[in-house]
């Protein structure tokens, strides 16, 4: 009966980090104009949340998606150890070529994310503050046809 | 179309325990959700109904009939119980946040008559919930 209906899971967690945008593709003045204080050359930090949704049947034996005890120690080995405490800038490699913009951060943690083998990936939602969060459900034109 | 969402806390307890495992298996898959003794959480769920609002009322629903619903098919049933041995609804099943979601959404979903059931989010924690959408190709073309 339930196996009919449309189950997702979502997890929270967090981490904290410093980053700065700065893109060597403008001129000084561009990034001041378009980055303005995140742009501050010694960079600031945020507690960030972050949620994963994870979508799939749901075991009959076991009532579950994802078994938490696969899901977070996967997420923190991917994520929170390589992002937690660090200069996202110079500390995580992805960002040596992308500005951390939590949007490019989002997408690093969805392709971080997307091979976790016992459920299927839907959805990360990061929370930069308060006041802006950003989500992220993979390309669009990458249909998973299992998925609708 | 509008998107109404009501909130209900409500709190239960229970464990997680599969006859069917041994009792080592038991302890490695459900870890210390499977102390027999149980234990608590203060669920919190939210409900989404989607309609277009009545031109008459401004409403897609009366929120007192929804909080009326919740009362009866929700908190009736699961408010101070023990999820496992006290609510019909997930008799044979591990009473996970996936599964509880799942069986308000079938209580609930045949008594939402003004606008449609669009949503039930149930949170075991700040930190963990389960969303029920319905049938993926729901009836009536609803998703």
């Amino acid at each position: 009966m339930s196996a009919a209906l449309k189950i997702s899971l979502t997890r929270r967690y967090r981490f904290a980090a410093s980053h700065r945008l700065y893109s060597a593709a403008f001129s000084a003045e561009e990034n001041k104009r378009l980055y303005g204080k995140c742009g501050n050359p010694y960079g600031h930090g945020h507690n960030y949340f972050v949620e994963v949704t994870v979508t799939g049947t749901v075991d009959p034996e076991t009532g579950m998606i994802a078994n938490l005890g696969e899901l977070d120690p996967f997420v923190q080995s991917a994520v929170i150890e390589p992002f937690d405490q660090r200069y996202l800038n110079e500390e995580v490699a992805e960002f040596r070529q992308s500005v951390p913009t939590t949007e490019n951060v989002c997408r690093e943690i969805y392709r971080r994310l997307e091979s976790f083998p016992a459920a299927r990936l839907e959805k990360v939602r990061i929370e930069e503050t308060s006041n802006n969060s950003f989500e992220f459900s993979g390309e669009p034109g990458r249909v998973r046809p299992e998925t609708r | 179309m509008i998107r109404v969402t009501r909130k209900l806390e409500f709190s239960a307890a229970h464990f997680y325990h599969n006859p069917n495992f041994s009792a080592e298996e038991n302890r490695r898959i459900f870890g210390k959700c499977n102390n027999p003794h149980g234990h608590g959480h203060n669920y919190v769920l939210e409900v989404t109904v989607a309609g277009e609002p009545d031109p008459a009322t401004g409403m897609v629903l009366d929120l007192k009939e929804l909080k009326d619903i919740l009362q009866r098919e929700v908190a009736d049933r699961m408010d101070h119980r023990h999820l496992n041995y006290e609510v019909p609804e997930l008799a044979g099943k591990i009473p996970t946040c996936e599964n509880i979601a799942a069986a308000i959404w079938q209580l609930l979903e045949p008594k939402i008559t003004k606008g449609h059931l669009d949503r039930v989010r149930v949170h075991e924690s700040e930190d963990l919930f389960a969303d029920c959408t319905g049938e993926p190709n729901g009836a009536g073309g609803r998703r």
